[in-house]
């Protein structure tokens, strides 16, 4: 477990008195009930869904309207004092751990749908509305909103735009960026502010673009534009199984060459088609190397034409088994398997560690070769899931953290998969972000005089750094640390020095 | 890129030697866009040999090319491959760069369905105002590593600094496409095409003119046959079909040309940036309706701040595309907050203001 360093016991009156002070001066402006300060409340704030980092917030604070969230950050920002956004806190990278001496402020109570407006095919969703909402609320007009990240029952809105979250659809359908149109909210100060417009664009920069997937880092959302579309009217999936990674990886490729771009293309390898296939019995193949799930949508019309495509390509391409859904039930067991990767991977190990990093896609198998090599030089297991289409991958790195060592050891496995990705033309995070989780990361994808114009972009937004202060951006200080760490790889300094 | 190439040497020279001197610096690929913002001002700095395509892989869907690379020649290769730009962008005459398109954001007829340039930016290199080379973004479509910088420089119009490199998302050409006419006017050709654009249809374009609705299919051959029957209207031949949205794309068509006494008479070309369901503008003069009602291209004597006021009331923004007076002011002028974060971001990439000034807004 990784804390402040700034926990240590002499502080512990500072603490206390800075906590008091800052009650005060908050209680004044929100509710009493809207502010959270003894242990037992704060405590589920410590951590994101990243749970092995935590860290002690001074105060959570639960506005439940724009002038609160304005009044609070007014009050914040005339403190000193740090704040970190939160939504459902299911984000992967420790983008929402606490800071020791700052607020969390958390947006749940912004959970209503404002508005649906089919003719425009737009939503006005509060911030804290889940994912799955938006296009529960939808589905009455036949629209959705596209991005499907995996979490996407309990994630917010608001969270996917601090992320610029994906999913499995977004080949063909974009990321959060591009099916969002307008997000309302906060400056570091308390200002109110716009980004986007219901029109597809705005005059001057297009500051929509950098404020989604900044981590809460240049302002807080509280409301959110989103675009809908239309629902297909069918939609078929193809599970294809190979005998080998390479024919796989290859075959993906010829997907694409084939002027096919598929709704969703998936692939897991065999141990993690073990693992779903035991948590859910979806009759994965298990004698296959590698599965891929290749999604077909749009009219009956298009998909039948599409499908026939797509089983061509894959058997050129050595698919040693191909099953077509049936109907929408068996669609959905095909993908039931994909969709809880992650749940069954905490079926088969105490704990587990995903990453998520993006290469091109022809480095595919090289990638998966590597992982391999990796796993005997660290001592653990590692299962994987692929965003196929967009060259995501999700390696799931299993350990206990019961055991001495694995925690390092994972960590270590984790740095040696992304600055591979990063070695093989790719990057560090696809769609989990940085968080706190890949700051070290991000010291060997960008030079110096890149993370400085970073520090530079966010100044422009929050000059004081008050916004979740210390994520996605590593100080050069620690890119120093971390460089000579790599000297020693695998023989990590202090290996009980708290780093975040 | 290797800031060693001796093309960026340089550049970066120029940039270093303008920013000591406190000069300003004209950034200029093809020059067929020097109508579109304030007016240029500055030494040129000239990014034309810049050029050439440095990686394409089809089966990666990623195309990699400097900013002075001719757009046409980008495009001949992607064609040769089956793959596009999807965005369409627009060529205002020949010897438009992937620098300039980039810088000006310019997205032609498929952008309601397929997207913008800035959905499309992987990756940008960018020369800032302290001579130095960053690399944001990168060649795969899910990066969400450190701020989104390379599409913030989309439409930036090269005020935070040289466009070098672009990386751009590219698609297979679609298998069918068929257009479609109907005679309608305004209000029921705007209430058509959104009314479409909530079904699934292969709709990839409209634009309506003078009483004429033009509606593009593009898709599947299964969906485009599909579509056709159930929509209706009079089909155009493809070889027509093809000449009239190139003339849209390309701006070719008499409607965008204004001659010397239609700037001397006052009339200007706007073009309105509305939420697509905005009722008809009413505006003296003629448009043209793009993106299921999201464009409207007017071409009118109407004093600005009427132009500007009618997009306003309709929930967008005008931008005054060719007119005599630019004086006034090009683009919309922007509320308090969203002012102070681009002088910020000017400071962030730019701090000696050496770059295109004026060219966004006249204080930038």
């Amino acid at each position: 477990m990784n804390t402040s360093p700034e926990a240590a016991a002499p502080t512990r009156g500072a603490r206390e008195a800075r906590q008091a002070d800052v009650a005060a001066a908050l209680a004044e402006v929100l509710p009493r009930r809207a502010i959270l300060y003894r242990h037992e409340d704060t405590a589920p704030y410590e951590c994101d869904a990243l749970t092995a980092y935590r860290t002690s917030p001074l105060l959570v604070v639960l506005p439940a309207t724009e002038p609160e969230v304005a009044a609070a950050l007014k009050v914040c920002h005339r403190m000193g004092v740090p704040v970190i956004a939160r939504g459902a806190g299911t984000g992967l990278s420790g983008g929402a751990t606490p800071h020791h001496w700052g607020v969390v402020l958390s947006l749940a109570k912004f959970n209503r749908i404002l508005r649906i407006d089919p003719g425009a095919r737009t939503a006005v969703v509060q911030c804290g509305v889940r994912n799955a909402a938006i296009s529960e609320a939808a589905a009455p007009f036949g629209l959705y909103y596209a991005p499907d990240p995996s979490s996407q029952i309990a994630c917010t809105i608001g969270g996917n735009v601090a992320e610029n979250s994906g999913g499995v659809h977004c080949l063909k359908y974009g990321l959060t960026l591009h099916n969002v149109l307008r997000v309302r909210g906060f400056m570091a100060d308390g200002e109110a502010v716009e980004f986007g417009s219901l029109a597809l664009d705005v005059p001057g920069l297009d500051l929509l673009s950098i404020v989604v997937g900044s981590e809460g880092m240049l302002a807080i959302t509280t409301e959110v534009t989103v675009k809908l579309v239309p629902k297909p009217q069918s939609a078929r999936c193809i599970m294809a199984s190979f005998d080998d990674i390479e024919s796989a990886g290859a075959a993906v490729a010829s997907v694409i060459a084939g002027g096919i771009i598929p709704a969703g293309l998936e692939l897991m390898d065999k141990a993690m088609t073990a693992a779903v296939e035991a948590f859910v019995h979806a009759d994965y193949d298990l004698e296959a190397a590698a599965i891929l799930l290749c999604e077909s949508d749009g009219s009956a019309e298009e998909v039948e034409e599409e499908i026939l495509r797509m089983e061509e390509v894959l058997k050129a391409a050595g698919a040693s088994r191909l099953e077509v859904s049936r109907d929408e039930a068996q669609r959905l067991r095909f993908w039931s398997g994909r969709k809880n990767a992650f749940p069954a991977s905490g079926s088969i190990s105490p704990d587990y560690m995903c990453m998520d990093s993006t290469i091109p896609r022809k480095r595919l198998a090289e990638m998966l070769r590597a992982i391999q090599q990796m796993e005997e030089r660290y001592g653990l297991r590692c299962v994987n899931v692929f965003h196929a289409g967009d060259g995501n991958l999700h390696p799931l790195i299993l350990f206990d953290a019961e055991e001495p060592d694995e925690m390092r050891r994972c960590e270590l496995f984790g740095a040696d998969i992304l600055e591979t990705s990063v070695r093989l033309g790719g990057t560090v995070t696809g769609e989990h972000g940085v968080g706190v989780e890949k700051l070290n990361s991000m010291c060997v994808q960008f030079a110096p005089a890149e993370r400085a114009q970073f520090l530079a972009v966010k100044h422009a937004f929050d000059p004081l750094e008050s916004l979740n202060p210390g994520k996605v951006i590593p100080t050069l200080h620690r890119c120093a640390e971390y460089g000579k760490m790599h000297v020693h790889r695998g023989m990590l300094p202090f290996p009980n020095l708290p780093r975040f | 890129m290797d800031p060693r190439d001796p093309v960026l040497a340089r550049l970066i020279d120029q940039v270093d030697r303008a920013r000591a001197q406190r000069q300003h610096l004209d950034i200029r690929g093809g020059g067929t866009k020097t109508f579109y913002g304030g007016l240029p001002a500055g030494e040129p700095l000239e990014i034309k040999a810049l050029e050439g395509i440095s990686s394409y892989e089809p089966t990666e869907l990623v195309v990699t090319a400097r900013a002075g690379t001719q757009l046409t020649e980008l495009e001949a290769v992607l064609y040769a491959h089956g793959q596009c730009l999807p965005f369409e962008p627009p060529r205002f005459s020949a010897g438009g760069t992937v620098g300039g398109m980039t810088a000006a954001g310019l997205s032609g007829p498929a952008r309601a369905s397929a997207g913008s340039v800035r959905d499309h930016v992987l990756g940008v290199t960018l020369l800032n105002g302290r001579g130095e080379v960053l690399t944001f973004g990168g060649q795969v479509a899910k990066n969400v590593a450190g701020y989104d910088v390379s599409r913030l420089l989309v439409g930036s119009l090269g005020i935070l600094g040289v466009i070098c490199e672009v990386s751009l998302k590219v698609l297979p050409m679609n298998r069918a496409t068929a257009t479609l006419c109907f005679d309608w006017n305004e209000s029921r050709a705007l209430e058509q095409v959104n009314l479409w654009a909530s079904q699934p249809l292969p709709i990839h374009a409209s634009a309506w003119h003078d009483g004429r609705l033009h509606v593009r299919l593009s898709g599947a051959i299964a969906a485009v046959d599909a579509a056709c029957g159930k929509l209706g209207g009079t089909p155009i031949t493809a070889d027509a079909a093809t000449a009239w949205w190139l003339s849209l794309r390309d701006q070719t068509q008499d409607f965008f040309a204004l001659g010397s006494s239609d700037l001397a008479r006052g009339e200007c070309l706007w073009r309105l940036s509305l939420p697509s369901t905005a009722p008809p503008v009413e505006l003296p003069g003629r448009q043209i309706i793009e993106w299921n009602g999201a464009q409207r291209w007017w071409r009118t004597g109407a004093e600005p701040r009427l132009v500007r006021a009618a997009a306003s009331r309709a929930g967008g923004h005008a931008t005054l595309i060719r007119g005599a007076d630019k004086s006034g002011g090009v683009f919309t002028p922007l509320p308090g907050a969203l002012l102070r974060i681009h002088h910020g971001l000017k400071q962030a990439f730019d701090p000696a203001c050496i770059f295109n000034p004026g060219r966004l807004y006249a204080e930038l």
